[in-house]
């Protein structure tokens, strides 16, 4: 969707601010959002994509206001009641109120930090992969209303295929409750003027993640 | 939710912190009581990224590159495959990928569409690498960026940013700083910052330690 999350190119934004010796939380409820997020992850509640489109939702002007762990602690709200894992009253009664839905597994403390390590991946391909290093491509105009990882800024752009990837699950169908849907993963670079016209900067080089159903050949 | 995280040292009574405060309380509870999570787990995955997963692990990572050139093909070959040789550093899942800086090509990382970082090499990500500034910026004019950090590159060094949109993860493999002759690489991993490794600065030189 042509979201507010979708920041690549945007003025206005001011400076980068960093903050000095900056600690993991600066509140104690923004590790419990990470670790719930973490769990809920693993226990199979929902994919990383579901989160992601969650967040994507998040209306603009409260996206652009709430601190990280805030989008992260709306998105699961949303997550737990779209995915019937727990109900509207239930969340502001704070407590269940009916038993829990079965899920594939828990995180129990022994897991830790071992099965912190991310999942793969990969998944078998459906077919060939149609580009290679090399190959020229053009990346499509397309403006789904649902979840993807093409960024505005880089569509209809002429690069590179740099590197493939292998054949990962696919978050544009992931998010829409479809499937993994395997599709071959490629890194696509373009010249900073291609993304930004004359003016940009000469010695610009920007590369993207691309899907394959993202690209066609150039 | 309109809680700002720059506020935190003056708001902690506020009501609107409270609200967050509740609202996460209140998931919580409901999450256990349903049966979906373990407070003690929960726990557990806190203190790990508190104490265990941080910018030390791709520190480690960068100093064994820089002392041994077999080490260095392999993390740039396949850097989820070299990493788990480490037996100091902990796993990393699928797709991590080493990019190398070179006197003519500087690397930089950005996830301009939600805020994807190498965890399990880096720790958890910055404030600024999650920020508007950063994710809008990085992409158009990365040398502005990069003078934010005090860092200003020969005008004709190639910039490459990378953007991860996908699964992938991307390492900062710097250039190793001059004048480290027969440093060790417990010493060298000092000079590694975690910024260092983003790409939006460069390793400490060894006078400035």
């Amino acid at each position: 969707m042509d979201g507010i999350h979708d920041m690549g190119g945007m003025d206005g934004f001011g400076k980068v601010e960093v903050e000095q010796n900056e600690p993991p939380f600066h509140e104690t409820w923004e590790g419990r959002v990470m670790a719930m997020q973490r769990a809920m992850g693993f226990a199979g509640a929902w994919h990383i994509d579901h989160a992601r489109y969650a967040q994507e939702r998040i209306a603009p002007h409260i996206y652009l206001e709430a601190s990280y762990y805030q989008k992260w602690a709306l998105a699961m709200e949303t997550n737990v009641l779209e995915r019937g894992l727990a109900g509207k009253d239930e969340l502001d009664a704070g407590h269940a109120l009916r038993p829990g839905k079965a899920l594939p597994r828990k995180f129990t403390p022994d897991l830790v930090p071992e099965r912190l390590t991310r999942g793969s991946f990969f998944r078998p391909p459906q077919a060939e992969a149609r580009f290679k290093p090399g190959s020229r491509v053009r990346t499509k105009n397309i403006h789904p209303a649902t979840h993807t990882r093409l960024p505005r800024y880089a569509r209809d752009k002429v690069g590179v295929v740099e590197r493939c990837h292998g054949c990962h699950l696919y978050p544009d169908s992931v998010a829409s409750n479809l499937g993994d849907d395997p599709q071959w993963l490629y890194t696509v670079v373009f010249d900073g003027p291609e993304l930004w016209g004359p003016d940009s900067d000469p010695t610009l080089k920007v590369s993207i993640e691309a899907f394959e159903p993202y690209l066609e050949p150039a | 939710m309109s809680h700002d995280h720059h506020d935190h040292h003056h708001d902690h009574e506020h009501s609107e912190l409270s609200e967050t405060q509740l609202r996460v309380r209140a998931l919580e509870t409901v999450l256990t009581e349903k049966g979906y999570v373990d407070p003690k787990a929960l726990d557990a995955i806190v203190e790990a990224y508190e104490t265990k997963i941080g910018p030390r692990n791709g520190a480690a990572v960068v100093a064994k590159a820089w002392v041994d050139p077999a080490f260095k093909a392999a993390l740039l070959a396949d850097a989820t495959k070299a990493v788990a040789t480490l037996g100091h550093v902990s796993r990393v899942g699928d797709h991590l990928v080493a990019v190398e800086n070179t006197p003519t090509t500087h690397n930089m990382v950005v996830c301009t569409l939600c805020s994807c970082y190498p965890w399990e090499v880096l720790g958890l990500p910055p404030i600024w690498y999650k920020s508007a500034p950063y994710r809008s910026r990085a992409v158009k004019d990365p040398r502005g960026v990069l003078a934010d950090f005090g860092v200003t590159l020969p005008k004709d060094t190639e910039i490459r940013v990378w953007d991860s949109t996908a699964e992938t993860r991307f390492i900062v493999l710097p250039m190793r700083p001059a004048r480290t002759e027969g440093w060790n690489e417990q010493q060298l991993a000092e000079l590694v910052t975690r910024d260092s490794m983003i790409g939006t600065s460069l390793p400490k030189q060894p006078d400035s330690k």
